[in-house]
């Protein structure tokens, strides 16, 4: 499982850098997201990787660290993903103001000269 | 939780939050409410930061638990002096940056007071918190509004280097959250305390991953300071934003400086056993480059605009070059140099446009096409918003304006009789004094720097003074409010008052300095059970 999920991981942030780099943006937004994608994978794997594993303990069982999946990389996905939902949104609609504005999809706002 | 005072460190977060909030729902209808509830939230953190600072200039540090957990389980805001003082220059700035927008800038949108106290509520946040996740969150609060605020008055300028801006950030956020992340999977706890008791016993064979986590972290700091090769979103960014935002934008860039001094020094500091240091040298590096980066900007920029984002550039270059030294006089001056800096550059921004508005019209929304085609050439027109300007002629408004020039290019550049000079030189005396410290070679080159930095500014600002003041003339007569001038008029008197109560203000840095070098007191304030003897 573990090179499952560091495939994954990596596949999604090296997909996202290569689009961050584009020079389009619509081609960045969608870099960022799988970034971001990426991200989040990865902090949810640092609380490590197990199958099965109880998120609160049963009733009548003594707790053992052994089995206990950590819930406070959980808590830090959640936010960082509605905190990447919510600038992600803002992010669509600057992009649609400078494709108004400028009239090109560029990142620079105007196209390169040939 | 003993008394109310315990209660006045959170405030500062809750004042602005409380008032975005009811502006969001007084909207559109009742926008005198929403300015008057903003003018009230300010004065409001006026009073609380001059509170915090009298109670933070004490041996111990004040911890607020929320919830009243423990440390390490719950979340802790802290207040020592360092802090304090954040706190109070964002309150300052952010008053006279309201003060200013409340001529005309705040009518530019609606969002402008609830992204404005959002800003704040961010700000204020970030300075306080002792955990890095909810320097995380705080970030991107303040980021979020930052987002708004650099995008207020819309416009091809601000929308094409907002959209920079905005794509960087949120890579630094990810960064951000990578490093967080990494220190967790290792380290176990995100309080910033613990995690430096921690850092001591780390096993060899994970430290390194940890300092490469910290590493991280410290990339998505100095992405925040603008640290050269990170920093080239910059001056587009503050040169293309609204006077007020981008006075306010100033002080976002010393949050970067501030994580780097809080985080840096709490862990890597003289008690880290094997890492102690790590990175410093870097630091050190990384502030020369930024400095020389800077320099040559400042004396590059063809519009005031620039040559302002320029000047954010040589402080942030200069506040990093000192910090990385790791010394605690160092230190000292460095802080008594970013109080000084923060309030010249945000006074410079609010000043820019009073200047450039008797020049032409809608300069500083056209300060990219200025650029391309040299200073007196324009005769676009402004946005249609930006041409009755308000307010009854102040006579000799220009001499006003010139002799507030002169003020903020003595302070930029660190020339006496300002505050700058003396905190240059608080810096730079312990390096040059006999014994110890680091080898001379570098604080040779630190002093060089650092000299040359404030002639290249000094040369910059005379020259772009004689253009704005004596070259080129007026093309309507300038016109000024005075809601406009006295924001300026606040920030460059208390940068005097700094400079003649420099004995205090000095002692106040350096004992701020010293607990940053030495966190026994944070580290048992935070963890009362778990600090133990060093």
């Amino acid at each position: 499982m573990q090179l499952v999920v560091s495939l994954a991981i990596g596949l999604l942030a090296g997909s996202g850098v290569w689009l961050l780099l584009r020079a389009r943006t619509f081609q960045v937004i969608i870099g960022l997201a799988l970034l971001s994608y990426a991200v989040n994978l990865f902090i949810f794997s640092t609380g490590g990787l197990r199958t099965g594993a109880e998120a609160i303990l049963q009733p009548g069982e003594v707790g053992s660290l052994a089995r206990y999946a950590d819930p406070v990389p959980q808590a830090l996905v959640l936010t960082a993903i509605v905190i990447g939902f919510a600038t992600t949104a803002l992010l669509l609609v600057v992009l649609l103001a400078a494709r108004g504005l400028t009239g090109t999809d560029h990142v620079d706002g105007r196209e390169r000269e040939r | 939780m003993t008394g109310w005072t315990d209660h006045l460190v959170i405030a500062p977060i809750v004042v602005p939050m409380l008032a975005g909030a009811v502006m969001i729902l007084a909207g559109n209808r009742w926008r005198g409410l929403a300015a008057g509830l903003g003018l009230a939230s300010t004065i409001a953190l006026l009073a609380l930061s001059a509170a915090l600072l009298v109670l933070a200039d004490a041996p111990e540090v004040r911890v607020y638990r929320l919830g009243d957990w423990p440390a390490s389980f719950g979340i802790v805001l802290a207040l020592d002096r360092l802090s304090a003082m954040m706190v109070a220059l964002t309150s300052v700035l952010g008053f006279a940056a309201f003060v200013f927008s409340l001529a005309r800038w705040h009518r530019a949108s609606v969002q402008f007071h609830p992204l404005f106290q959002f800003q704040l509520m961010g700000l204020n946040g970030a300075f306080l918190t002792g955990d890095l996740f909810n320097l995380f969150v705080f970030f991107e609060v303040m980021l979020a509004a930052s987002y708004g605020m650099a995008l207020h008055g819309s416009g091809t300028a601000r929308v094409r280097a907002g959209l920079h801006y905005i794509v960087i950030n949120l890579v630094a956020s990810l960064l951000f959250l990578v490093g967080v992340s990494v220190v967790y999977g290792i380290a176990g706890t995100l309080n910033m305390a613990d995690l430096a008791i921690r850092l001591r016993g780390v096993a060899a064979a994970d430290r390194a991953l940890l300092e490469a986590g910290l590493a991280v972290l410290g990339i998505a700091f100095l992405v925040k300071a603008a640290m050269w090769p990170l920093g080239f979103w910059l001056p587009g960014t503050y040169a293309a934003a609204s006077a007020p935002a981008a006075a306010i934008l100033s002080i976002l860039s010393k949050v970067g400086i501030y994580a780097v001094l809080r985080v840096w020094l709490l862990l890597f500091g003289d008690g880290a056993g094997g890492s102690a240091g790590f990175g410093g040298t870097w630091l050190t590096l990384g502030g020369l480059l930024t400095l020389g980066f800077g320099s040559v900007a400042v004396m590059a920029s063809q519009n005031l605009a620039r040559l302002a984002g320029a000047s954010v550039l040589v402080s942030s270059g200069t506040l990093l070059t000192a910090i990385g030294l790791g010394r605690a006089e160092v230190t000292a001056g460095a802080l008594l140099y970013l109080a000084g800096s923060v309030l010249a550059i945000g006074a410079f921004f609010l000043l820019i446009e009073l200047v450039e508005r008797g020049r032409d019209i809608g300069a500083d929304v056209l300060a990219v096409t200025r650029e391309a085609f040299g200073t007196g050439e324009d005769q676009e027109d402004g946005e249609p918003g930006e041409r009755d300007a308000v307010g009854v002629p102040i006579p000799a408004a220009v001499a006003t304006l010139g002799v507030s020039f002169l003020a903020c290019a003595l302070l930029l550049a660190g020339l006496p009789p300002f505050s700058g000079f003396l905190a240059k030189f608080a810096m730079l005396s312990p390096l040059l004094a006999p014994g110890g410290g680091p080898p001379p070679a570098m604080a040779w080159v630190v002093t060089a720097a650092l000299i040359l930095s404030g002639l290249t500014t000094v040369v910059a600002m005379v020259r772009a003074g004689m253009d704005a003041f004596w070259i080129s003339p007026s093309v309507i007569p300038v016109r000024v409010s005075v809601v406009e001038f006295l924001p300026v008029a606040l920030l460059l008197a208390l940068c005097a008052l700094l400079t003649m109560a420099a004995g205090p203000a000095f002692d106040y840095a350096a004992a701020a300095a010293q607990a940053l070098h030495d966190p026994a007191g944070y580290l048992r304030a935070v963890l009362p059970a778990a600090a133990g003897p060093r």
